[in-house]
Formats: C-alpha cells, sequence, structure tokens
C-alpha cells in the first residue's frame, strides 16, 4: 500500500533521515520505532506531505506522491495524527472532528452526523459538545485520532498517539486501534511504548541516527543486537548476553 | 441553512427596515446611513479577520477601490451607477486577490500580514492622491441627479433601506460560513493551519476565496459611501481611517460572528455621536472614546459584546446543571 525507497532529508548540514526505506502492506499495523532524534517524526512528515525530501521516493497505491501537498495526499486517503498534538482549540470536539468529516461528506448534516459517529466510536462521546481546550491529555489523543479517522483514509499515520498516556488509558485505547485496522484501514505507528508495539504490530521498522537499521516481527527485532546498541549504546548487546549467561 | 438559522436575521434586518419610518430626523438618518456602512465594511472584514484569523489593517484598500472605481467609472467613462457600483465591487476583489495571492503565497501571517496590508492601503492612497484619473488633491465630485438608475434618492430613506439590503446580503454571507463546509475550513486555517491541511484542506485556496469574497464586501460600502456623500477624495477613500472603523467594528461586537460587526458598528458610532453631543467643544473626542472601547474590550471582553451575553449564557447553564 505505501513504500518509501531510500527517503533522505538533509536539514542544512544534518542528515536527520538517510535513505531510508520501509513497506506498509495493506491491511496491516506496521510500527515505526528508535531512540529519541532518529528521525521517525521527520520521515512521517515526508510521507504526510509537510516536509519535501532531499532525495527518494513515496509511493501510495502504485502512485508517486513524493512532491504532492498535504491536502491532497489527504485527498488520496492519507491521514495523520500530530505527535505534539494539534486540536482547533476554540471550537467543540464535534466541531474538530467534523472538519475532517466534510472532506468526503460536503454538506454539514452529514459532515456532522459523520463526525459524531466516528467521535463516539473512539470513545468521545460524552465530550462532543465540549470546547476541545477542555479536554485531558488522554481526550487529546483521542481527538487526533478521530480527526484523522473522519477524513475516511485508507492509510492512518499514528505518531505516537500513547505517549503521555497512563496505562489504564493505554489499555482503553489500544482496542481502537486494532477495531479501526479491523475496519480496513492500513495503520502505519511511531511508538515508544513496547508493550503496544508488542501487541499491535505485525511487523515493524526500526530507525536509528536516520537509517533503517532493521525490520521484521517485533520479537525478532527485540532480539536483534544492532537495535539493542541503537536504545543502550555499543557492546550493550555482548554485556547483556554476558550478564545473562553468568546469571 | 434551516430557516432556524436565518430567523435571527430576519428579525434584526426587520427591526432595521422600521426605523426610518419612525419620524427621524435627517441628522439622525444620516448617522444611520454612515453607521450601516462601516458595518458592511466591518462585516467584509469579519470575513477574513475574524472567520479566518488573518488581520488586515488595509481594508480601506477595497473600500477605496470599490469607491473610486464607481465614481470614475460613472464620470470618465458614463457608465450607468448600478453597472459602476457591481464593477467596483468585483474589482476590489480582483485587488484582494491579487494582495491576497502576494502575501499568503509568501507565507505572511499576524502583524506580517498586518503590516503588508496597511503599506497596501498606503501606496493605493498616495497613488490616488497624485494621479489625474482620480481627481488627484482636489478628489471627484458627482453630480447631484436623483433618480433610481443613478443611484441617488431626494429621500434618504430608500438610501438606508439600500445600503441595509448590501448589509443583509453581508448577514447571509456571514451566516453561510457559520454552517457551510468552507466556513468550517476557512475557521480550521485559523485555528491551526497546519492540521487543517493535514484534513485534506488546501489552505491558500481558502484563504484566497476569504479574501476576494472579504474585499467584495467591503468594496460595496465604499461604492455606497461615494453614492452617498458624492464626493471622493485620497484620504476618505484610501484613509486609515476606515481600516480601522472595519477592524474595530467586528471586534467590539464579537469578532468571528456573524452579527459582531452589526452590534460592532452601531454601538461605536452610537457612543462616538453621543460624545460629539457631550463634549462637542474637543475636536477629536469620539476618537479617544473608541481607543478607550478598544482596550476596554480587549482586557474585559475579547469576545466582543456578542461574547459578553453568550458568557453569561454558559456561566447560566453550568449554574443550573449544578442547581440539578
Amino acid at each position: 500500500m505505501l513504500a518509501v525507497d531510500s527517503l533522505t532529508k538533509r536539514f542544512q548540514g544534518l542528515v536527520a533521515v538517510d535513505r531510508a526505506s520501509l513497506a506498509v502492506p495493506a491491511g496491516s499495523i506496521t510500527g515505526l520505532i528508535g531512540p529519541n532524534g532518529a528521525g521517525k517524526t521527520t520521515l512521517f512528515g515526508m510521507i504526510s506531505g509537510f516536509l519535501t525530501p532531499s532525495a527518494g521516493r513515496v509511493v501510495f497505491e502504485g502512485q508517486e506522491v513524493t512532491a504532492e501537498a498535504p491536502h491532497l495526499r489527504a485527498r488520496r486517503g492519507i491521514a495523520r495524527t500530530f505527535q505534539i498534538v494539534q486540536p482547533f482549540a476554540g471550537l467543540t470536539v464535534a466541531e474538530n472532528i467534523a472538519v475532517g468529516a466534510y472532506l468526503r461528506h460536503p454538506r454539514r448534516a452529514d459532515a456532522v452526523a459523520r463526525a459524531r459517529a466516528v467521535g463516539t466510536r473512539v470513545g468521545l462521546r460524552d465530550q462532543l459538545d465540549k470546547p476541545a481546550a477542555d479536554l485531558t491529555v488522554a481526550g487529546r489523543k483521542r481527538l487526533e485520532v478521530a480527526r484523522a479517522l473522519a477524513t475516511e483514509p485508507r492509510l492512518l499515520l499514528l505518531d505516537e498517539v500513547l505517549a503521555g498516556l497512563n496505562p489504564s488509558e493505554i489499555r482503553d485505547i489500544l482496542p481502537v486501534v486494532r477495531a479501526i485496522r479491523d475496519d480496513g484501514v492500513t495503520i502505519l505507528m511511531i511508538e515508544h511504548i513496547m508493550q503496544a508495539v508488542m501487541t499491535l504490530c505485525e511487523e515493524v521498522f526500526v530507525l536509528a541516527q536516520g537509517r533503517m537499521i532493521a525490520s521484521g516481527p517485533p520479537r525478532r527485532v527485540c532480539a536483534d543486537p544492532q537495535v539493542i546498541e541503537a536504545y543502550l549504546g555499543k557492546g550493550a548487546a555482548a554485556r547483556m548476553n554476558a550478564e545473562a549467561a553468568d546469571a | 441553512m434551516s430557516p432556524r438559522d436565518l430567523l435571527p436575521l430576519v428579525l434584526a434586518l426587520a427591526a432595521l427596515a422600521v426605523l426610518p419610518f419612525l419620524g427621524l430626523s435627517g441628522s439622525v438618518l444620516n448617522f444611520l446611513v454612515t453607521t450601516l456602512i462601516v458595518a458592511l465594511a466591518g462585516l467584509g472584514w469579519n470575513v477574513l479577520g475574524g472567520f479566518g484569523g488573518q488581520y488586515s489593517f488595509g481594508h480601506a484598500a477595497f473600500f477605496g477601490t470599490g469607491a473610486y472605481a464607481t465614481a470614475v467609472l460613472q464620470l470618465k467613462f458614463g457608465w450607468n451607477a448600478w453597472g459602476a457600483l457591481a464593477a467596483g465591487i468585483g474589482l476590489g476583489a480582483l485587488v484582494g486577490l491579487a494582495i491576497g495571492y502576494l502575501s499568503f503565497r509568501a507565507g505572511l501571517r499576524g502583524s506580517y500580514f498586518a503590516l503588508v496590508t496597511l503599506a497596501f492601503a498606503e501606496v493605493f492612497r498616495i497613488l490616488a492622491n497624485s494621479a489625474d484619473f482620480t481627481g488627484g488633491a482636489a478628489g471627484l465630485l458627482l453630480k447631484l441627479q436623483p433618480g433610481v438608475a443613478t443611484l441617488q434618492f431626494a429621500d434618504r430613506r430608500f438610501f438606508y433601506l439600500l445600503v441595509l439590503a448590501f448589509v443583509g446580503v453581508a448577514l447571509l454571507a456571514s451566516r453561510w460560513l457559520e454552517r457551510s463546509r468552507f466556513g468550517a475550513h476557512l475557521i480550521a486555517v485559523r485555528e491551526n493551519e497546519e492540521a487543517a491541511r493535514a484534513l485534506g484542506v488546501d489552505a491558500l485556496a481558502v484563504k484566497l476565496r476569504a479574501i476576494a469574497l472579504s474585499a467584495a464586501i467591503t468594496a460595496a460600502a465604499g461604492g455606497l459611501y461615494v453614492q452617498y456623500f458624492l464626493y471622493l477624495d485620497a484620504t476618505v477613500a484610501y484613509g486609515t481611517w476606515i481600516s480601522v472603523e472595519a477592524l474595530l467594528a467586528p471586534i467590539v461586537g464579537g469578532i468571528g460572528t456573524a452579527f459582531g460587526p452589526l452590534v460592532g458598528a452601531l454601538a461605536l458610532q452610537g457612543l462616538g455621536e453621543v460624545t460629539k453631543h457631550l463634549a462637542g467643544g474637543i475636536p477629536g473626542i469620539d476618537l479617544v472614546v473608541f481607543g478607550a472601547c478598544l482596550i476596554a474590550v480587549i482586557a474585559f471582553a475579547p469576545q466582543g459584546l456578542l461574547g459578553l451575553r453568550r458568557r453569561r449564557k454558559v456561566a447560566g447553564k453550568s449554574v443550573a446543571a449544578a442547581g440539578a
């Protein structure tokens, strides 16, 4: 469904993403993990059109979209959430979601009905008529998802929707993400919370210092010495093995 | 839009429509016409500034273009007054598109956009002051020829109703913004442009459409102004006075609401008249009061006069909820 081919992004001298490639099969939940500053959000920016790559290609459903503006990609069916939540603070929750729903439903009555349905689905039913500014962190994350979902995407890019949530809030939102996929929306998610990655993702890609260093099923990737070293520093994998052997 | 959405609008227009037939004096009528013209300019500003969050300091550029086009096309090209007014509205929209394209393409927002619009209005003022076809510093005088074809009425009440009709159309457009996809997109761009783009909103196109509509409405105010006063010079047409009036009315009345500009214009102009009567000897005293009002509104009622009412309603509701 989505193919990213040797994507590179340079900011002046700094190479934030360096020839990164990944593929997201239709109907999957694919994870993108990596230490802080690895370039995950930059990669998301290029996939959704907010950043122009310095080199490489983004192909969505067989069509090259590398240079397309974000709103055109949204119309094609790519939706994203923002790591730093971006609610329309002056509007109510339902009005926020309706902006997304208007993409496929030009009539107000349809868009509003759609928005309320989507809001209910992500668990915001009791907050629909509240100002978005009054939501808790968990509520705002749900709002990000609802707004993106209201555009009726085929590919949903989730940028750390679980960050900042407490364990019970995470437990509540995991089934929501899985239900979205079961409705036929392919998901690519950036996530730090490994418990969530392990339970949700069929396949994960690991980005470290701008390079894709590993990919595969989550369990295998987590055991990969290169991945462990990317998180914990050079020699960490060997030390851990030695300690395990001693014990 | 449902009939319920339109009810307050119809009621307000009906109330304003009977006003001139209550035996008001000529000077009161004069005041009302001026107030409605300012309200119309403010309704225009509110489309871009209130709903779109793009604060223009130079709506004089559109007001003046509408006014000059209406006058010049009649005087120099022998156009019919109605045609000239329509062309003035169209030209105003075009000037809006041009200024919008240049500044929004360059990504100007906030105070940068405000400064650029102010600069455009000033450039127009200086050009109009020196060009021949605008009458230069001497200005332009329309010949007094009362008649329907010349868009002049011996009875001021008819002109009042004509301006009110334009205000009605602008109110309808604002109401439509509150209830349509385009309006939702415009408000989304105001609240958070990045997020709006991620949801499929073409931010540039939305802002361009908004500035064209905004400029057209304010240009209509300019055209009506010259038809009423029959005189125009660069300071009247492109002066900062109208840029300020056009933004003060919505800000004081209730920014980003359909009725805000009308309420604000009535309140401010009314207050200005009263102060002039009470302290007639001091020139410019009404402007001092305007300034004080603006400070008071920004400090105590950032949502304007209409916002005060809404806040009371919300507070009442939560009190009722707590009681239950």
